[in-house]
């Protein structure tokens, strides 16, 4: 009989892996904390044309980019002469479970299916559930979702509820657990249990599924307005769908192109907090993720994660809860796009964003979501008056308390974003290599692999350690 | 009383809080980390709290005590929130006659 205690399971942790992602990763192991990215991308990734041809198959991508013209209109009117981008939106709602998340979910499913295996599993509360439920529908294989969906009460967060029903549509088993960490350890007991496929978000092949999201942006933007976007807002949680776009869109030849990525703020909500857990409106695209995966993006479910945002991250915004809502509404009823809440993110932040940048300049929103029952904003603000958070019209970026109240801003220009250094997540960084590994002196070719993972020079590098180590 | 064939919704402790990881906030430390999993009543017969098997959509058999069943999605569109209907009306008459 095997020992199934914690700590005995989370020691079969990479053997366990192994079988259950099909990439050794110890060939990419240069040297202590190094390892060699791109190698594993090409080794363990596939090219773009591959992926399309792969996500053709299962009805996925070619979504249409979309211009908010009537949001472009408003935005003119409340900005400063001269200023007020375009926005245009990637509508990837159009996906077959609605979402980006079925680029990734795309290529695990493929290679699940050809590697032989009976099944498919995703430790997700998101979107990225429905996805690989859905995909492996596709395929043929069977699929389980482990979400973290109850505080200890049973009470159930309503947008994560939707996301458990979408999952058991698409004939999923649906495993779902109280808060706690401890999500990852039951999703090692399955894995061993059943042998099937991780379809983690963070294996080179997920990443690689989102590189074509960009490609499609700079294609579409050449095709549509006859050049590449100046800039690509992009809601960041976990690192993938910033990577993935980037990637994609460099691919294509739009290294100009300013990456924005864009979290809703949660600051002072604790991500493993029982009593915190329905304090919050939303469940992903927030810095409860967005922070950890950037500073240390080997906390993921696979050895190495191919998701490793601060490569490709010219700017990191922050938006509140409050604006996130107002966006969506303002999207569904001025623009006739009923959409998000979590994909909105990003679009809260193209909006502020678009009153400082010039009215000739284009920024592309780089997703949207489906919507319904739980995760509307009038089904997270009724969820969350009834767990005691005051909803109000104000100034959200002044009077956000995330867990507290539920800003709305009383005007359009006051959707704002709190501007966050990447300075601060490069130090965070250099902080977490000593928490995790408790490490102080660097190779180097480890000194390298950071320069590279915080895309700065060795001597920065060099500099950071001397400031916070 | 649940039939065998009824789909129906099971409740188990995955650990207890003595079993739980290390460095978890205080408020979830001290409670377990439970598990819910839906599938077909393997059972003949149970009522609800009794311990039974069910059989989930990929055939794994995994026992567990009977919570609910048919369990019934019960998240919605949420009330009428007054704000949300003020946005739009406010923003609809600033871009109003703007529109091509």
């Amino acid at each position: 009989m095997r020992d199934m205690s914690y700590d005995a399971v989370m020691s079969r942790k990479n053997e366990i892996m192994k079988k259950s992602v099909g990439v050794d990763y110890t060939k990419y192991e240069v040297e202590g904390i190094a390892f060699d990215y791109e190698e594993m991308m090409k080794d363990a990734g596939y090219t773009i044309d591959e992926i399309r041809k792969i996500q053709l198959e299962t009805g996925v991508g070619n979504t249409p980019l979309v211009e908010l013209k009537n949001i472009n209109k408003l935005i003119k009117k409340i900005s400063p002469k001269g200023k007020g981008a375009r926005i245009f939106v990637k509508d990837e709602a159009t996906n077959p479970s609605g979402s980006f998340k079925d680029r990734r979910a795309s290529v695990s499913a493929y290679r699940a299916k050809i590697q032989g295996y009976k099944g498919v599993m995703a430790a997700t509360s998101g979107n990225y559930g429905a996805a690989v439920a859905s995909q492996a529908s596709k395929r043929g294989l069977r699929s389980i979702i482990v979400q973290e969906c109850f505080d200890s009460k049973g009470v159930g967060q309503p947008e994560i509820l939707e996301k458990a029903r979408a999952c058991e549509a698409y004939g999923a088993e649906v495993v779902q657990l109280s808060v706690g960490p401890e999500l990852f350890y039951y999703f090692l007991v399955l894995l061993e249990e059943t042998g099937y496929f991780n379809a983690s978000l963070y294996t080179p092949f997920g990443i690689a599924g989102v590189e074509t999201l960009g490609y499609e942006i700079a294609e579409q933007s050449m095709n549509q307005f006859g050049k590449y976007p100046d800039a690509v807002v992009i809601t960041h949680a976990g690192g993938g769908n910033l990577t993935g776009t980037a990637r994609g869109l460099k691919k294509v030849g739009a290294v100009n192109t300013k990456i924005i990525g864009a979290s809703v703020d949660l600051h002072g909500l604790h991500m493993a907090s029982d009593n915190d857990f329905n304090k919050k409106s939303f469940t992903t695209g927030h810095t409860g993720f967005g922070i950890p995966f950037a500073t240390f993006p080997d906390r993921s479910d696979v050895p190495r994660n191919a998701a490793r945002p601060l490569r490709y991250m010219d700017e990191y915004v922050l938006v509140t809860q409050g604006e996130v809502f107002y966006i969506t509404e303002m999207l569904a009823n001025i623009e006739g796009m009923q959409r998000g809440p979590a994909g909105n993110t990003s679009l809260a932040a193209a909006f502020a964003l678009a009153m400082e940048m010039d009215e000739d300049q284009i920024i592309v929103v780089n997703e949207t979501e489906y919507t319904g029952a739980g995760k509307l904003p009038s089904a997270q603000l009724t969820f969350a008056k009834e767990n005691g958070i005051e909803i109000k019209f104000g100034d959200p970026i002044k009077e956000d308390i995330p867990g507290k109240n539920i800003v709305l801003p009383d005007h359009p220009s006051k959707v704002g974003v709190i501007k966050y250094p990447l300075e601060k997540l490069r130090k965070s960084y250099i902080k977490e290599l000593k928490k995790r590994y408790g490490k102080t002196e660097f190779s180097e070719k480890e000194l390298k692999f950071i320069a590279e993972d915080l895309r700065i020079s060795t001597e920065e590098v060099k500099k950071l350690i001397e400031e916070v180590l | 009383m649940a039939k065998k064939g009824d789909w129906v919704q099971i409740y188990f402790i995955g650990l207890n809080p003595e079993q739980r990881a290390s460095n978890l906030p205080e408020d979830t430390r001290r409670v377990p980390l439970e598990i819910r999993i839906k599938g077909f009543l393997l059972n003949d017969e149970a009522k609800i709290g009794d311990t039974v098997k069910i059989e989930t959509p990929v055939g794994r058999e995994v026992e567990g005590k009977l919570e609910e069943i048919y369990p019934e999605y019960k998240h919605n569109f949420g009330k009428p929130v007054i704000e949300l209907l003020q946005v739009g009306k406010q923003l609809r008459e600033m871009i109003e006659g703007d529109q091509e």
